[in-house]
């Protein structure tokens, strides 16, 4: 599914290095989780792979089923299935939640050769989709995120990704931010989510997240590259011992 | 309206917007109509002025009306206050009446219309055939159609090709004909209110229009009658090297409603155009009058050439008490915009509201606002002005709010704000505030901020294309505008905002 091969990554605006050899490979199916201290190069990871502006990539490549991403913009890359559930999502005023869905959805399905969907049948799949949630008919209705609680943001984010059906979702710190109640709705969803055709890269500070999303493989992630690979106990330990001997091992 | 189908309207609505962006070339009004005209000499003199004033077979004093504004023509200036850069006009340089010439004599009825204007007007997506309209209406209950009924009047360059739904409207009593046509057919109307809300002598542009106006629409809506459907009026100019000046009357008597659109545009041209026009709108005693504008003459290229010269008076007198106005604008042609739509708010009560879009791009310039002059009692007025600069453009709000002396306990909100697309474009606000008495309140927000990069990326990380981006961010910027205009402009409006912004990113 996702490949990344010793990815060099740059800021544009200054010289500095912030992804140096990243290599990761997230096969169809699984669940990865990305922990690492803080700047790490956790986020910039995710914003180079959805197409953010400001960075430079200097060597290496991601590729998404064979496809190279660096080289598409950021709509080519999510009508390839690619989707980034933002850390901090963006307010946009005077745009209403169901306008902004819709508008997405049917800009994929134009990019990929499909229909678009009828408001009939929109509206049925996004409240059906939204109940899951608990997001309410209100919210649906307001402007993108404005005057969002912090836990509406992310279950938004979930929403976003349950009607858009990517392939490859990457979670960046889906979980900073949210009480118990909420991480177990986002849990939840994107559990639902969970298909043999669907990848997830999971982006976190705590092993709390993980073990509502069970992931497959764990990554722990420093100076810009993976420092070690291993299953849902590596979690566990980081959690338990903090990563300063994890990255004194890795010297 | 339940909350579900006014979802559904908005969710059809950026749809719309969408395909408009992708499917449309930058200016899609731009192609002319072959037709052979009849045109009056090159310049301006009495002469001109009087042989408009007989084409129109005008009674003699109308003539003589237009000639006292023509003199005092003369006497005046051009204003060069607003921020507007272009080069000065020859007035003798331009036609002043052109017509075509299968108008010569005036067409009865629709059926005896030259195919070829009909046609334009197809291809405007102006339906000037009454049965195309009808079909396919929905009547509710009570016998009322829904509200895609419109009545036309269709301007072409300097006369009026037709109106529509005439005979129905007479049924209400609702007078809406050609401007030419009242003054032949109701002169005591034209007579007692031409002129008595933008007087001949008001300023440059409008007295210009006093002298020459060849044609316009014309409507007058009886005591207490709620016109049955919206009445509009759509401008084209095709003709080259000709002047636009059309003149719209609006009466509402005591307790009556109408709901009025405009709509304009234009070919594309090397050469830039003049067009100045004049409304007016008289507003009696419990009376509501909406006014609605979408005005898209062509704007000219990317390098400045070509486009129209849009010098505007538009005002409205709450004239007696409880008087209500409601102008809507989404401005997006024109070369340069000079236009402020005003409210007189004489009588007690009355109310005046002004909704605005101006969208700037490439080098075009927008002057505009709204002048609010409190006169009554407990008055009030809302502005509520969306300013977009895009390219190399620059979009002034101009806006002038006063209470005067009696205009005791009176009230005025204004919000103003503006956004910019790129860092080579301008915006400026120029509010002007008078206040005469102690008891009055007048607000005045003003924001300016840039299109946001997180916001269009993360449209785009969605799957939206750039221009798809901003247009679903400007049309959020704009939504409490869109949401005054009628349904059937608002589309049309939402699309134009995409449209408009083209080729402004990226």
């Amino acid at each position: 599914m996702l490949k990344i091969d010793n990815l060099h990554v740059k800021l544009e605006s200054e010289d500095k290095q912030i992804l140096k050899g990243l290599s990761l490979e997230v096969p169809a199916g699984q669940v990865h989780a990305i922990m690492g201290p803080n700047g790490s190069g956790k986020s910039t990871l995710s914003y180079v792979l959805s197409g953010r502006d400001g960075y430079e990539v200097t060597e290496g490549s991601a590729t998404l089923n064979g496809e190279s991403l660096l080289d598409m913009e950021p709509e080519e890359r999510a009508a390839a299935g690619l989707f980034l559930a933002f850390q901090y999502p963006v307010e946009i005023p005077g745009v209403g939640n169901m306008t902004f869905l819709r508008t997405a959805v049917n800009a994929q399905r134009k990019a990929r050769g499909q229909e678009e969907l009828s408001s009939g049948d929109f509206l049925k799949l996004v409240r059906a989709k939204a109940a899951d949630l608990h997001i309410s008919p209100d919210m649906l209705k307001r402007p993108v995120n404005v005057g969002f609680s912090g836990g509406e943001k992310k279950r938004n984010e979930i929403l976003q990704m349950a009607m858009l059906e990517p392939r490859m979702c990457i979670m960046d710190e889906t979980d900073s931010g949210l009480d118990v109640d909420a991480m177990r709705l986002v849990s939840d969803g994107v559990n639902a989510l969970r298909s043999p055709d669907r990848s997830f890269l999971v982006i976190t500070h705590y092993q709390r997240l993980l073990n509502h999303i069970q992931p497959d493989v764990v990554h722990i992630m420093a100076n810009g590259r993976i420092l070690k690979t291993g299953g849902p106990e590596l979690a566990l330990q980081v959690e338990e011992e903090g990563y300063g001997d994890l990255l004194a091992e890795a010297g | 309206m339940n909350a579900t189908t006014d979802l559904d309207v908005r969710e059809g609505v950026d749809r719309e917007t969408v395909e408009a962006v992708q499917n449309m070339g930058s200016y899609k009004y731009g192609w002319d109509t072959e037709i052979e005209m009849d045109y009056a000499p090159k310049g301006l003199n009495e002469d001109i002025v009087r042989l408009i004033s007989a084409k129109n077979n005008e009674p003699e004093w109308m003539t003589e009306w237009r000639l006292e504004a023509y003199r005092r023509w003369l006497t005046m200036t051009e204003p060069k206050w607003a921020m507007l850069n272009y080069p000065v006009i020859d007035y003798q340089d331009q036609y002043y009446y052109a017509r075509p010439k299968s108008m010569a004599v005036k067409p009865k009825s629709l059926d005896e219309v030259d195919p070829k204007l009909l046609a334009t007007y197809e291809k405007l997506g102006i339906p000037l055939k009454e049965q195309l309209i009808l079909a396919g209406v929905e009547t509710t209950e009570d016998g009322r159609a829904d509200g895609r009924r419109v009545a036309v009047d269709a301007v072409f360059d300097s006369v009026s090709v037709g109106t529509t739904f005439k005979d129905e409207l007479a049924k209400a009593g609702v007078i809406f004909c050609s401007i030419s046509e009242a003054i032949r057919e109701h002169p005591e109307l034209v007579k007692k209110y031409l002129g008595s809300v933008v007087p001949q002598s008001d300023n440059y542009f409008a007295t210009l229009n006093s002298a020459v106006f060849s044609d316009g629409s014309f409507v007058y809506i009886p005591k207490g009658v709620r016109c049955p459907m919206e009445l509009s009026t759509y401008f084209r100019i095709n003709a080259e090297n000709t002047g636009q000046f059309e003149r719209t009357l609006i009466i509402a008597d005591k307790g009556s409603h109408v709901s009025y659109l405009e709509g304009c545009t234009a070919p594309k041209r090397d050469t830039h155009q003049l067009h100045a026009a004049v409304v007016e709108i008289v507003v009696l005693e419990d009376a509501e009058v909406k006014y609605s504008t979408v005005q898209n003459w062509y704007p000219g290229d990317e390098e400045g050439r070509g486009g129209i010269y849009n010098f505007v008076t538009k005002r409205a007198d709450c004239r007696e008490a409880r008087a209500k106005v409601m102008w809507t604008q989404v401005e997006t042609g024109s070369a340069i915009t000079w236009k402020y739509p005003s409210c007189i708010l004489r009588g007690d009560e009355s109310q005046g509201e002004f909704y605005s879009i101006a969208i700037a791009n490439n080098m075009q310039q927008a002057d505009t606002g709204t002048k609010m002059i409190h006169l009554g009692r407990n008055t009030r007025s809302r502005i509520v002005s969306k300013g977009i600069s895009a390219g190399r453009a620059q979009n002034t709000y101009r806006g002038l709010v006063t209470m005067h002396p009696r205009a005791t306990n009176s009230r005025n909100y204004t919000q103003c704000d503006s956004l910019l697309i790129g860092d080579q474009c301008g915006a400026h606000t120029v509010p002007y505030i008078e206040v005469k008495n102690t008891s009055s309140r007048v607000e005045h927000e003003a924001t300016t901020s840039k299109v946001d990069d997180d916001q269009l990326f993360y449209c785009r990380s969605r799957g939206m294309d750039e221009e798809e981006a901003v247009a679903l961010v400007v049309n959020g910027f704009c939504r409490e505008v869109l949401q005054a205009l009628p349904m059937e402009f608002a589309m049309e409006a939402q699309a134009l905002v995409a449209i408009s912004l083209e080729g402004s990113v990226g």
